[in-house]
């Protein structure tokens, strides 16, 4: 700590391991020691249909996954999803969180309404999209469709990543736009009037003052919406269901079928083991950077 | 505020950016007003003799109210125990440091970076050996589990802004630990424990993936009955929004008062 307290009497001080033991034992009792056990089962065979056959088996659960085509689909779609996710939130973001950063009457309720789809419900949302919205005969899109004279399409059926694709980026724009907004608030106004005054245009204002302001706080939100969205499962399994055929099975969604559709719990543990290290290789990058503010002082 | 001038054009793109975002939470709201009929008309109606049937309709049906209080006590029994095991933790965390509380912060951040199906497989196996399966209070648990690192970093931010000096006189005064916390720290930590509740309250009730897969019929909350909607009763749509917004409101109306403490909460400080 840079700025430790100023001497303190031994004698004042409380025994903290009590204070912090209940809170790091439930922490260890429910996912680190599950996340060991997940590498046990990972090296077993092991069916809740038939577990009187189990047993060490070494590596063949993760053999049998590389060697997959299902998995590696899952792997693709899983990346699509996240990288198209975040292309569109973050662009999305930065020009909704330059919008509201002005001061203009009703901002407030405005930013309200926009960042409204963050806090409903994940599979509120899949339903809103795949019936009301995106049905082919009934839905909204349907009807605006016909009105232009087109063919109505169904969405889910013939596009269903860019489907997907899109009720998520819906959810998460918000997210991204009120980290942003957060990090214009910091920008400093003198900085923006001398910039004004040099002759700088919008365009140029934002491409050398804004842009670079913002790189830590973009590189944030890819991160944390990384490590999200890489679990979503929710929007998929109320929407599509992994559907059409593979199209939208994702890394998670597949673990999901193996454990409780086909029981196949060392397959699924095998799986899971995949995603964690997929999750692990951006959360080391985001520790950092939260460790770095730590000690750079109050936040 | 700032004196900039702001272009109307500007001000009309971010009104249009507002209604559009806002529109499909719109459009569910209206449909939960519609009869059946009216809800898959064609042409899709913005004006139509309201009616509370279908909220009606959802509301009574003997299932409903059983889900909704499985979400609240999952929600607000997980965030409860959450700040009971928070307090402690970030005010030891905040006023006595050690060598270790940095390290000991960032691993509690770290495990709310793990995907849940890292744990689903053993923490399904050991609900099922303890009969804990499809039991509210077991699902608040995870819930307790899945936020405590937020409540305890939202806690601890706070707690290092409140002055050394307050804990200070009331230790030499004689008070204990417990004194200290209850009567000193907690009569001015109104705004961080109600944010890191709000925060904590939010992120549970929408929670859908431990809920689908650990409860059933008995202590499933409101995500898992609005998820039976896509399949058999998925063309009854004007019940479907019912039940949905209903199931939406609380944690909207939240949202809506906890959008700033979000960002402080759910990046951990790496934003400022």
């Amino acid at each position: 700590m840079t700025h430790s307290p100023p001497l303190r009497r031994y004698s004042l001080r409380p025994n903290t391991f009590w204070l912090l033991a209940p809170a790091i034992l439930l922490l260890v009792v429910w996912t680190q020691i599950p996340f060991v056990l997940t590498i046990y089962h990972s090296f077993r065979r092991f069916n809740l249909l038939n577990p009187e056959r189990q047993g060490f088996v070494g590596l063949e659960n993760f053999h049998s996954h590389l060697t997959d085509p299902i998995f590696w689909t899952a792997v693709q779609n899983t990346l699509v999803l996240v990288g198209s996710v975040l292309a569109i939130t973050v662009l999305l973001g930065l020009v909704l969180a330059v919008l509201f950063y002005q001061d203009f009457p009703g901002r407030a309720l405005a930013r309200t309404l926009v960042i409204s789809p963050f806090f409903v419900m994940p599979v509120v949302s899949a339903l809103i999209w795949k019936n009301m919205l995106m049905h082919p005969v009934y839905g909204l899109f349907a009807w605006v469709a016909q009105r232009l004279g087109q063919e109505p399409i169904d969405w889910l059926a013939i596009y269903p990543m860019q489907s997907i694709v899109l009720m998520v980026s819906w959810q998460w724009t918000p997210f991204a736009m009120l980290l942003i907004l957060t990090g214009l608030q910091s920008l400093s106004k003198e900085q923006l009037e001398a910039a004004k005054i040099d002759g700088a245009n919008a365009w140029q204002e934002f491409r050398y003052i804004i842009v670079p302001h913002l790189a830590q706080t973009l590189s944030v939100v890819v991160m944390l919406e990384t490590i999200f969205l890489l679990t979503i499962f929710a929007e998929i399994y109320a929407s599509t269901s992994g559907g059409p055929g593979l199209a939208t099975t994702t890394l998670p969604y597949l673990i999901y079928l193996k454990a409780f559709g086909e029981y196949r719990i060392g397959v699924a543990a095998a799986g899971a083991v995949f995603a964690v290290i997929l999750a692990n290789i951006v959360a080391i990058f985001v520790l950092r950077m939260i460790g770095r503010n730590l000690q750079g002082g109050r936040t | 505020m700032s004196a900039r001038r702001v272009r109307w054009e500007l001000t009309l793109l971010a009104y249009l950016a507002a209604g559009l975002m806002f529109f499909p939470i719109f459009w569910l709201f209206l449909t939960g007003f519609k009869s059946e009929a009216e809800a898959i008309a064609i042409p899709p109606r913005l004006f139509f003799p309201p009616t509370l049937e279908s909220i009606q309709e959802a509301l009574t049906r003997s299932d409903y109210g059983a889900h909704f209080l499985n979400s609240v006590i999952s929600a607000l029994g997980s965030t409860l125990l959450a700040l009971l095991l928070a307090v402690p933790a970030a005010y030891a965390m905040a006023f006595y440091p050690t060598p270790r509380t940095q390290g000991t912060l960032l691993w509690m951040i770290s495990t709310k970076m793990m995907p849940p199906v890292g744990v689903i497989i053993p923490v399904y196996l050991i609900f099922r050996d303890l009969r804990w399966l499809d039991n509210v209070w077991a699902l608040a648990l995870m819930y307790t589990v899945m936020n405590l690192p937020v409540v305890v970093w939202t806690l601890y931010a706070y707690f290092r802004e409140v002055p050394h000096e307050i804990m200070e006189a009331a230790r030499v005064d004689g008070a204990s630990t417990a004194q200290e916390m209850l009567r000193v720290l907690l009569p001015v930590s109104g705004p961080a424990i109600a944010s890191a509740a709000l925060l904590s309250i939010i992120l549970a009730w929408n929670e859908t993936f431990w809920s689908l897969n650990l409860t059933a019929a008995q202590a499933s909350p409101l995500s898992v009955y609005v998820a039976s909607f896509k399949t058999a009763e998925g063309l009854f749509w004007a019940k479907m929004s019912a039940a949905s917004m209903i199931a939406i409101l609380p944690v909207l109306v939240m949202g809506w008062l906890a959008q700033r403490q979000l960002v402080r909460g759910l990046t951990f400080g790496a934003i400022k």
